[in-house]
């Protein structure tokens, strides 16, 4: 696999001049007039841009802020780049409703286009993160065993061993990677939503991000050797089963013993 | 039953006659035991021990007890290249590259979660009957020390293979021994050989766990099924049995057949679970790095409890005089289990101090009838489970949407709150089962068959209880509290240890506060006499009840006890 580093999203020339634009205070229409020379296929992402800024300012600018400057109690969207629009959004965690310890995603109610519509915008307003490609995601001639060593490291203490989620203080929770693909993985590691650290292309190199990709893909399909796991919670649940079936079967098998032979 | 019986009866001749051994022996082969399903529960307890011992040795073949570093090279794909223990990597090997090495493995740890799980159940059957009194109290103290070396065995166990689980375990432990005020971190240098984690303290632990913990337990096992032998079992009451007799089966053949057929039961019903459920994923932990840890690092559960104090404990620590004061560890770590531990242990001797009976006891309690032990032990069972809910407070913080620091305090108020309520609500619960006895003998059981009188009045037909149920309500020897010490004698001289004799006084009316009653024997006759008589109907009586040695038939089944002493 060759070294991808950060590839230039399709979007990027537009995004660089659009936050230009926008820093000069000139007005969004003129925006419009300034790139309006440009290739078809730039003017598909004009309007994409401008499709999302609708899109955002009906949903997202009441807390984001008008422009994406955010407000007192919530976050600036500038710079934070496509990839936290998407990652926010197919996870449906945005547009944020019910305040609390943590933003739950919900069924989403935008659809991809949308969703990329929104991303383009924001991505507009200041370099962030661009949505991982294809060719990035692709794990395949990604080492498995180093990508157990880097989860074991860099993940495990809050998603758990097997991924299966765990607790963090005061209610928060890191949730179960068992259904979620390989971009929004990326995407989290990069952008590093509530309480998970980022993990940029600079402390965790793509290569890595792939090996990652590849050790999830196998905790997500690779069935336990061992036996019916009991959902990878550790002892606990071993506890809970010697209990209720293990010793439960045995003391059912004693009484109808006690009962049976007299 | 009969060609059981005469099979066993020529074996034991066949043996006999060859090596004369038997002969004095012979006696005790016929030696009666009573029949009751709780009394195999300290059976499985054996029998998991011993599938323990026979798994155990098959893993010794193939683990290698060094922390020697290796770069794993076995058949398990996802860990290929990493650099681990030898430990680990030899579990690693036992798992999947040994001849039904995984399946041992596993049979071995569900055998070692069953072994304490049975104990602790074998433990309050005794409890709650009363059975631990005298002359049984040293069993009892053999059965707590089994108890601690059981989980210390048990972690010993846990913490082998060297996986990130059981090194999370093994910090913890060499946390709690640096906390042992002012001796800890020299002692914690001592056992580690040096810094954490160390080469030395996996080959130790496994000559610990192999050798040294079974050795003691198999010894103490042994001791404990001699006293068994020479005190004989327990019976609960029942018409005909005394505490003078037992009723039951002889040992050989009914018990040893019974009991060899039900090895077989438990540890084939282990084996199954094994075979079927996964335990300890070692691979799924990777090897123990000391900067690494798992979501979700549990204790196996019997650990749990001491995991869940540690949890719930104050964050006290102390720089006095240049040394540090973990009290947050030190207590929830040793201080209190080693009370805890002291407590179980010594309590048959509480009881007796306090109820001031000394008597021997071979006719078990019914639990109802000993309200303040009862309670007890439904305030150590309470305890024991809030701490070890709170040892896994962060599964449950996900599972129903808590957050820990919500647990923590719920278990730090409810460890205090909680205990004290389930005794009185058990002490309540005996009490009303006590008074419900006395209702059956002076009233009869209720039938739920509703007759209408000639003029009009509807009743409901009481029946006599049966014998049986007589003599084991009746079975309760009625007993008073002891006397308030008077201050000073009539001379004036003051009562010797004045203080400790009016605690005890006062304890133990406590002990029997509320007791319902026994009723005389006259007023059991004036009121049978009374439901004879008093309503005209039918009664059927229900005495068709029979000991079991009517049907073994030619088996002597009551001995006594006196009579048995003299051959022993
Ligand atoms: C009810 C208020 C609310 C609305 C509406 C809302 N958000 Fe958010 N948003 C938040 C809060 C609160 C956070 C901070 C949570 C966090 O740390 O992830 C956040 C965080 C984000 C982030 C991550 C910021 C970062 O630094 O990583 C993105 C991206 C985002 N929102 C996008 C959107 C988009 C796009 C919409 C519209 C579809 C939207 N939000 C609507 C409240 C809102
Ligand atoms: C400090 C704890 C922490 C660490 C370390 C951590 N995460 Fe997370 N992770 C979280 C939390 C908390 C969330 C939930 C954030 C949210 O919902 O906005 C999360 C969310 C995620 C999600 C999104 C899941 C979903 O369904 O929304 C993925 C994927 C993810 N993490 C992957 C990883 C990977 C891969 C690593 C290691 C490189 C990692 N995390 C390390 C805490 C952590
Ligand atoms: C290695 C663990 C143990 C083994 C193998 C074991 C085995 C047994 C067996 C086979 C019996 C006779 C059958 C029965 O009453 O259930 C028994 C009785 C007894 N056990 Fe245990 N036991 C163990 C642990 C304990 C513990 C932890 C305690 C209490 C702290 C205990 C206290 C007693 C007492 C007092 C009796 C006599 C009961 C009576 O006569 O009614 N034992 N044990």
């Amino acid at each position: 696999m060759t070294r991808a580093p950060r590839r230039r999203h399709p979007f990027a020339g537009v995004a660089v001049l659009l936050v230009g634009l926008v820093a000069t205070g000139t007005a969004f229409a003129a925006v419009n007039a300034g790139t309006s020379a440009q290739a078809s296929g730039a003017v598909a992402s004009q309007t994409q841009v401008e499709a999302g800024r609708q899109l955002y300012v009906e949903g997202c600018a009441s807390c984001h802020g008008i422009a994406g400057e955010g407000t007192e109690e919530y976050p600036s969207l500038i710079g934070t780049g496509a990839a936290a629009v998407d990652f926010q959004m197919q996870t449906g965690k945005m547009p944020a409703t019910s305040p609390g310890v943590q933003v739950i995603g919900k069924p989403r109610n935008y659809s991809d286009d949308e969703i990329a519509a929104i991303a383009a915008y924001v991505a507009s307003l200041g370099a962030g993160p661009a949505i991982p490609t294809a060719a990035e995601l692709d794990f395949a001639g990604a080492d498995l065993s180093e990508g157990g060593t880097l989860f074991r490291t860099n993940c495990m203490q809050c998603h758990n061993f097997a991924g299966k989620g765990g607790a963090l203080s005061d209610g928060a929770f890191a949730p179960s990677l068992m259904d979620v693909d390989s971009k929004i993985i990326w995407e989290a590691m990069l952008t590093g939503p509530q309480n998970m650290p980022i993990f940029s292309n600079e402390t965790l190199p793509p290569e890595s991000k792939q090996a990652i990709l590849k050790w999830i893909d196998h905790l997500q399909n690779d069935k336990d050797p061992g036996g019916l796991a009991l959902g990878s919670m550790g002892p606990v649940s071993e506890g809970v089963f010697v209990w209720i079936v293990g010793l439960g079967l045995v003391l059912a098998v004693t009484v109808w013993i006690g009962a049976k032979v007299r | 039953m009969s060609l059981t019986t005469k099979v066993g009866g020529a074996t034991i001749d066949y043996v006999d006659k060859r090596t004369g051994i038997l002969g004095p022996a012979k006696a005790n082969f016929r030696k009666l035991f009573p029949d009751h399903w709780s009394f195999m529960l300290g059976e499985i307890v054996l029998y998991s021990f011993i599938v323990l011992l026979l798994t155990g040795t098959y893993l010794t073949f193939f683990f290698k007890p060094s922390m020697a570093e290796v770069v794993y090279n076995g058949s398990y794909v996802p860990l290929k290249g990493i650099e681990m223990s030898e430990a680990y990597a030899s579990t690693l090997h036992i798992s999947f590259d040994v001849r039904g090495g995984l399946l041992i493995r596993q049979i071995h740890h569900w055998a070692a979660l069953f072994f304490v799980a049975a104990m602790i159940v074998h433990m309050f059957r005794v409890f709650f009957t009363g059975a631990f009194r005298r002359p049984r109290e040293l069993n009892w103290v053999v059965g707590g020390i089994m108890l601690m070396i059981g989980l210390l065995e048990g972690f010993a166990g846990y913490s082998l293979p060297d996986d990130l689980l059981s090194g999370v375990g093994v910090r913890i432990v060499s946390g709690i021994v640096e906390a042992i005020p002012i001796v800890g971190t020299y002692l914690m240098f001592f056992i580690w050989g040096g810094e954490f984690p160390g080469t030395d303290f996996i080959p130790r632990l496994f000559i610990v766990h192999v050798l040294l913990f079974p050795a003691i337990l198999l010894a103490l096992v042994g001791v404990h099924l001699v006293l068994i032998f020479y005190l004989k079992h327990t019976q609960y009451p029942g018409r005909g049995r005394t505490e003078d007799n037992v009723v039951g089966y002889p040992l050989f053949p009914i018990y040893t057949a019974k009991a060899g057929g039900f090895f077989f039961i438990v540890f084939g019903l282990i084996t199954l679970v094994s075979a079927v459920v996964t335990i300890n994923p070692v691979w799924a932990y990777g090897p123990y790095v000391p900067d690494q840890v798992t979501a979700d690092s549990q204790p196996d559960w019997y650990i749990g409890f001491l995991d869940g104090m540690l949890r719930a404990f104050p964050n006290w620590e102390w720089i006095l005089f240049g040394h540090t004061w973990s009290w947050n560890v030190f207590i929830p770590g040793l201080v209190m289990p080693g009370i805890l531990f002291t407590a179980l242990a010594l309590y048959p001797f509480f009881e007796s101090w306090i109820t001031g009976d000394k008597r021997e006891h071979h006719i078990l309690d019914r639990p109802r009838n000993a309200p303040v032990r009862t309670g007890i032990g439904v305030m150590a069972i309470t305890f024991f489970g809030i701490a070890t809910i709170n040892g896994a407070n962060d599964l449950l913080a996900v599972g129903f949407h808590l957050s820990i620091n919500q647990i923590t305090w719920f278990t730090r108020i409810g460890l205090f709150v909680a205990p004290p309520l389930a005794f009185v609500a058990t002490h309540r619960l005996c009490i009303g089962l006590q008074r419900r006895d006395r209702d059956k003998l002076l009233h009869g059981r209720e039938t739920g068959r509703i007759l209408r009188l000639p003029h009009g009045e509807f009743i409901e037909v009481h029946e006599p209880i049966t014998d049986t149920e007589k003599a084991v309500i009746l079975s309760h020897p009625q007993r008073r509290p002891l006397p308030m010490p008077a201050k000073t004698d009539e001379n004036g001289v003051r009562t010797p240890r004045y203080r400790w004799r009016w605690i005890q006084a006062k304890l133990s009316s406590f002990w029997y506060r509320d007791s319902v009653e026994t009723p005389s024997a006259a007023e059991i006759e004036a009121a049978e006499e009374h439901m004879r008589h008093g309503i005209g109907s039918e009664h059927e009586h229900r005495g068709d009840f029979e000991i079991s040695h009517h049907e073994i038939g030619e088996s002597e089944t009551v001995e006594a006890l006196t009579s048995r002493s003299e051959e022993d």
